[in-house]
């Protein structure tokens, strides 16, 4: 299945008309121990571009942002109880969130895994 | 006497590899001792008070007498002083050193200050008492504001606000309540990027949008982009209900160019909020009323003296323009022609305001309980009475003084990045560039640690790097700033160059450094009684789901 | 000047140093206009601190110490015997005149206390959590009905009439700024608190119900049948206690049901100072509201060599972190009142807490008693701790004033809490602690016989 990235360093896996949101290894490590993660609510709606979790290290707070619009559908209740998983598993087992896709062409401005890298390399 | 150290006695150095020592079956280091929780060394059947024993016998309590133990220890009284008196040796203080936290004003706290706060008539005095029979307390607040007034050129000031960000929400609302009177809803608040965070938070709860205002390369308020900002229609076009500034700023420069910023704010008919928790570099030089400042708070615990006590009580009056004065939140005092000095409260506020002000007074209403930080008051004013009026010149001057002796003796070894712009106020702000690859602020500050001096305020202003912002006050003598200057020389001689040993700093502090992220991740934030379910005391009954976040 | 250890000598070396000619180089950026020429007008020159102290204490003169009369105030400030020892420890340079512990390395001793302070008032209040204390007793108020709406994601708080007036007007003049919606009701005179016309006032919308526990006429109101009505409801049950020495007598809140439990810790170790600087408590029952909670949280954790230490910590939740989206803009707490506090709770111990709450109970039921025998007055009370009210027929404010010219401190009069509800004004809200001798009350009861006679 695919994976697009976005300028925010958000990750997304696309299965059919779900997909599954988290963040990127250089966001993790930019971050540094993560301590809390605030996930959204099940059920709830989330925009493309808007704050939809936030992910905390001791000194920051960080929003995380929906990379489309949906509806969530599952949280990673495995973040509650150890949100160091983002740091040891950003792109697997620390993944934030599910959701339905409200339209598949808003996935048509991110970035594949090479243009991601090159981005990451730029900054 | 600038040089008490004639002989010139200093302390042994130890010799490398020697300084950890044997271990102790303790765990003690001579006269740093470990000390247990009061819940590891109490009982519940111990108590340090005599008191009667209970008769028994009817109760009124209506059927709702505790009945389960409530897990409190309790010490003898020489148990109890030895407690906390070895806790005690555990902190800093600015009673065993200089305390250079930028923002922060640690200067030396008057015990004169600390005697007359426990005369019986302010310390023993109730709130609600018959303002009769406490004339001389009113007196106390009405001559400090009347002082607080005159020293910032102002019109008015609310004495109720608790703290520095409490007197930030009532300037904010005072203006708030200016602008509704006037029928002109306004919906944003500009503050720059480098403000205090209680600024956009002050300004967020009060129902506005915060905006950021864009500072120069020279670290001042860009007088440019705000004037864009407000846009030149004029009042009527104009959303911005106010700019919070703090000046002299948080990088520790004078905003040269106030007046005009104020004059540009005022024509777009908005309010200019200063943060006042730089007054102590200007206070007897420079009245922020002159300057065209609407509301400012002050904060007592900085530029007045009263103590930090580890953390608060502190007390944040805010001076108010005339526009601004009618909105101030009850109660208030107020000094008539016969020299009486009045309690304004709920009861008479409007007879009150109808008889002597026009009518004019339109609180926005009540803050908290009762008529304000008393405590701080008594500090304060004995603190202004002292210096008077040639002392407070001077302390803002020699604190001034001081910090730039600061950054111009230590700008070859740390960086300061807006040392070009000017005199810095009454602190000087360094980053970390120059360092060694690896090594951090925070590197620098725990090795001050270890030698012996509290570190200045790190990674603020945000609009710099590894910010550090030193502040080191009036009441340093010069010799002791020297030693502080060495010390931080040398510190940043080792950053610059390296040294590793700085990573794990501090190495004779009580603590080496702490585990933020363990006690974050799994907080332990009470104490638990061994076998007690995690963070629920026992016979707690569980909430039930709903209303759950 | 005794406080500014520069020389001339000194100033000018350091001048040369920085490499400017005279002071005013350095305040170049102010303009010049705009600086002062001379001295704040009015403003003696320094004084010496006999001249200083003089001036001050001839203000003291002019009020009445409680400790000077027969006293019975209360209404949210409680005078109580402060051991010595309290006093002593606060004044150690080490705690008076130290920062918020931001480098916990070298601030290991507040921060310690702190962690018992939070444990010592959990405990008390039932909770499984409480911070490490704020403003006082009314922003705490406020701050827990702010926090019930973010949990709840409501805007609707219904406040007891029970609740202290000045907490109540706290709680009304903030929400007029984040529009929730406060409803409110003035107390009633009954002997027991209304609780069915309250639970009324509960509906879907409510994010919280503040009751006060024991309320402002000094009865006890049956907290577990309001947080039930109040959960069913979805709402969270907010109980303000002011008076924490009674909760050495009568079930905590949180035993009882309460989600938060606020109030103000003064009564213990902090003194009565004319209303401040006080002590704000604040506790949750659930630990997993810790996340919505404002102001400093202290927590355990280890140092880089295995040794027990404590943190500020949680401090994403705050407006140095989160600014614009922080749980409050509060940026400090009440250390020094917290040490008062703690020190003060260490000394009794459980054993002297309920000792102390026994006895104030007990010299309390006896002024009931005693007053209630004075022709004019009637006890309203059908619950009390150490604090009741009675009713003198015609305006308590006249009797107070006029009992204060008397030198007695009879109590706090409902007119001066409530001037704008008539119906209230013949009440007086009579508080007694073990500072109360049995001569004071008998002085009071001959004083109120004389003066409604």
């Amino acid at each position: 299945m695919p994976r697009y990235f976005t300028d925010e360093h958000e990750w997304i896996d696309v299965d059919g008309d779900t997909a599954t949101v988290g963040i990127t290894d250089y966001a993790q490590s930019q971050l540094g121990d993560i301590v809390f993660v605030e996930l959204p609510q099940v059920g709830s709606a989330v925009a493309k571009g808007k704050d939809a979790a936030v992910v905390e290290s001791v000194k920051a707070a960080s929003d995380v942002y929906a990379p489309i619009t949906g509806e969530v559908t599952e949280a990673n209740g495995a973040l509650e109880d150890d949100p160091a998983l983002v740091n040891s598993s950003p792109e697997d087992g620390g993944w934030f969130f599910k959701l339905t896709i409200s339209d598949k062409s808003e996935l048509e401005g991110l970035m594949d895994a090479a243009a991601y890298k090159s981005f990451c390399d730029s900054l | 006497m600038s040089a008490p150290n004639a002989s010139g006695w200093k302390p042994g150095t130890p010799v490398a590899g020697t300084d950890s020592g044997p271990s102790t079956s303790t765990g003690n280091r001579a006269l740093m001792l470990e000390e247990p929780l009061i819940f590891e060394i109490g009982t519940t059947r111990t108590t340090g008070v005599d008191l009667p024993d209970p008769i028994g016998g009817e109760t009124r309590l209506g059927g709702f007498a505790r009945k389960n133990a409530i897990g409190l220890p309790g010490l003898s009284e020489p148990e109890a002083v030895r407690h906390y008196t070895r806790l005690s040796r555990q902190n800093y203080a600015i009673d065993l050193g200089l305390f250079p936290l930028g923002s922060c004003t640690m200067k030396h706290n008057p015990r004169l200050n600390e005697k007359v706060a426990r005369m019986p008539g302010f310390a023993d005095v109730h709130p609600l008492q018959p303002v009769d029979t406490v004339r001389g307390a009113l007196e106390v607040i009405n001559e400090l504001a009347f002082w607080l007034i005159e020293l910032t050129g102002m019109h008015g000031v609310a004495m109720t606000p608790k703290a520095g960000a409490h007197g930030e929400l009532c300037g904010i609302l005072c203006i708030r309540a200016a602008l509704e009177a006037r029928g002109d809803a306004r919906e944003v608040i500009l503050v720059p990027e480098s403000a205090h965070g209680t600024n956009p938070a002050t300004a967020a709860f009060a129902g506005y949008r915060v905006e950021d205002i864009p500072a120069t390369a020279e670290g001042r308020v860009d007088l440019g982009a705000l004037k864009a900002r407000l846009g030149a229609g004029g009042p009527d076009s104009c959303d911005v209900a106010a700019v919070m500034i703090t000046n002299p700023n948080t990088c520790g420069l004078f905003e040269r160019d106030m007046k005009a910023i104020s004059d540009a704010v005022h024509a777009a008919g908005a309010f200019v909020y200063c943060d006042g928790a730089n007054f102590n570099a200007i206070v007897g030089k420079v009245r922020p009323g002159d300057l065209g400042v609407d509301a400012m708070h002050i904060n007592l615990h900085k530029t007045f003296s009263t103590p930090h006590g580890g953390g608060g009580p502190g007390s944040g009056p805010v001076v108010l323009s005339e526009a601004l004065a009618p909105y101030g939140p009850l109660p208030y005092t107020a000094r008539t022609s016969d020299g009486v000095v009045h309690l304004v409260e709920e009861e008479d506020a409007e007879a009150f305001s109808a008889e002597h002000f026009g009518g004019r007074m339109a609180s926005f209403g009540r803050m908290s309980a009762f008529h304000g930080q008393m405590g701080m008051f008594t500090r304060a004013l004995t603190y202004i009475l002292s210096h008077g009026a040639d002392g407070l010149k001077q302390v803002a001057e020699d604190a001034v003084l001081n910090a730039n002796y600061v950054l111009r003796t230590l700008e070859d070894v740390l960086d300061a990045p807006f040392g070009a712009s000017g005199p810095c106020m009454h602190e000087a702000l360094f980053s970390d560039k120059g360092f060694a690859q690896g090594l951090s602020t925070l590197d620098l500050a725990k090795g001050l640690i270890d030698e012996g001096f509290h570190p200045m305020t790190m990674y603020f202003p945000l609009v710099v790097h590894g910010a550090m912002l030193v502040e080191p006050t009036e009441t340093e003598s010069k010799a002791g700033l020297d030693q502080f200057i060495a010390a931080l020389r040398s510190v940043a001689e080792r950053a610059r160059a390296g040294d590793e040993s700085l990573k794990t700093a501090p190495h004779f502090a009580p603590r080496r450094r702490l585990d933020e992220t363990l006690a974050a991740r799994k907080p332990i934030l009470a104490f638990q009684d061994a076998g007690q379910a995690a963070g629920v005391p026992p016979g707690t009954p569980q909430l039930s789901e709903q209303g759950g976040s | 000047m005794r406080y500014l250890p520069l020389t001339d000598a000194d100033r000018s070396a350091m001048l040369d140093k920085i490499g400017v000619a005279d002071i005013d180089a350095l305040f170049a950026d102010v303009p010049a206009e705009a600086r002062l020429s001379g001295p704040i007008a009015g403003l003696p020159l320094h004084q010496g601190e006999m001249a200083v102290e003089r001036h001050i204490r001839a203000l003291s003169k002019k009020n009445l110490a409680a400790g000077d009369a027969p006293f019975f105030c209360g209404a949210g400030a409680y005078r109580h015997h402060i051991p010595a020892s309290v006093d002593h420890i606060i004044q150690r340079g080490e705690f008076l005149t130290a920062y918020t512990p931001y480098q916990p390395e070298i601030a290991q001793g507040t921060l310690q206390m702190l962690f018992e302070f939070q444990s010592q008032v959990a405990r008390l209040y039932g909770c499984a959590v409480a911070n490490a204390s704020m403003y006082d007793g009314s922003t705490a108020c406020w701050e827990a009905v702010a926090m019930a709406g973010r949990i709840t994601r409501r805007k609707r708080a219904v406040l007891s009439g029970g609740l202290h007036p000045h907490y109540a007007e706290t709680v009304r003049t903030m929400a007029k700024f984040t529009e929730d919606e406060i409803a409110d009701a003035p107390p009633t005179l009954n002997g027991t608190p209304d609780n069915a016309a309250l639970i009324a006032r509960i509906d879907d919308q409510t994010s919280c119900v503040v009751v006060q526990y024991p309320d402002i006429l000094g009865r006890i109101p049956d907290l577990a049948a309001i947080a039930d009505a109040a959960h069913a409801r979805g709402a969270l049950l907010i109980a303000v206690n002011t008076e924490p020495v009674a909760l050495g007598a009568i079930l905590s809140p949180g035993e009882l049901g309460a989600d938060i439990v606020v109030g103000e810790g003064q009564a213990l170790g902090v003194g009565l100072q004319f209303g401040g600087p006080y002590l704000g408590l604040f506790a949750v029952r659930d630990p997993r509201h810790v996340r919505q909670m404002p102001g400093r949280l202290c927590g355990e954790t280890v140092d880089a060599g295995g040794k027990r230490g404590f943190v500020l910590t949680l401090s994403t939740r705050e407006q140095h972190i989160r600014r614009e989206k922080a749980t409050s803009n509060i940026c400090t707490n009440s250390g020094l009142c917290a040490l008062a506090f703690s020190v003060h709770l260490t000394l009794l111990g459980e054993e002297g807490l309920r000792r102390l709450a026994a006895e104030n109970h007990r010299l309390a039921c006896l002024a009931a008693e005693r007053l209630a025998k004075v022709p004019g007055v009637e006890l309203l009370n059908d619950s009390f701790f150490n604090e009741f009210t009675v009713l003198l027929g015609g305006d308590a404010r006249a009797v107070v004033r006029r009992l204060a010219d008397r030198k007695v401190l009879a109590g706090v009069s409902l007119g001066r809490l409530y001037p704008a509800h008539e119906a209230l004004h013949q009440g007086l809200v009579v508080a007694v602690t073990e500072t109360t001798s049995e001569d004071d009350i008998e002085r009071l009861a001959l004083a109120l016989q004389e003066e409604l006679a």
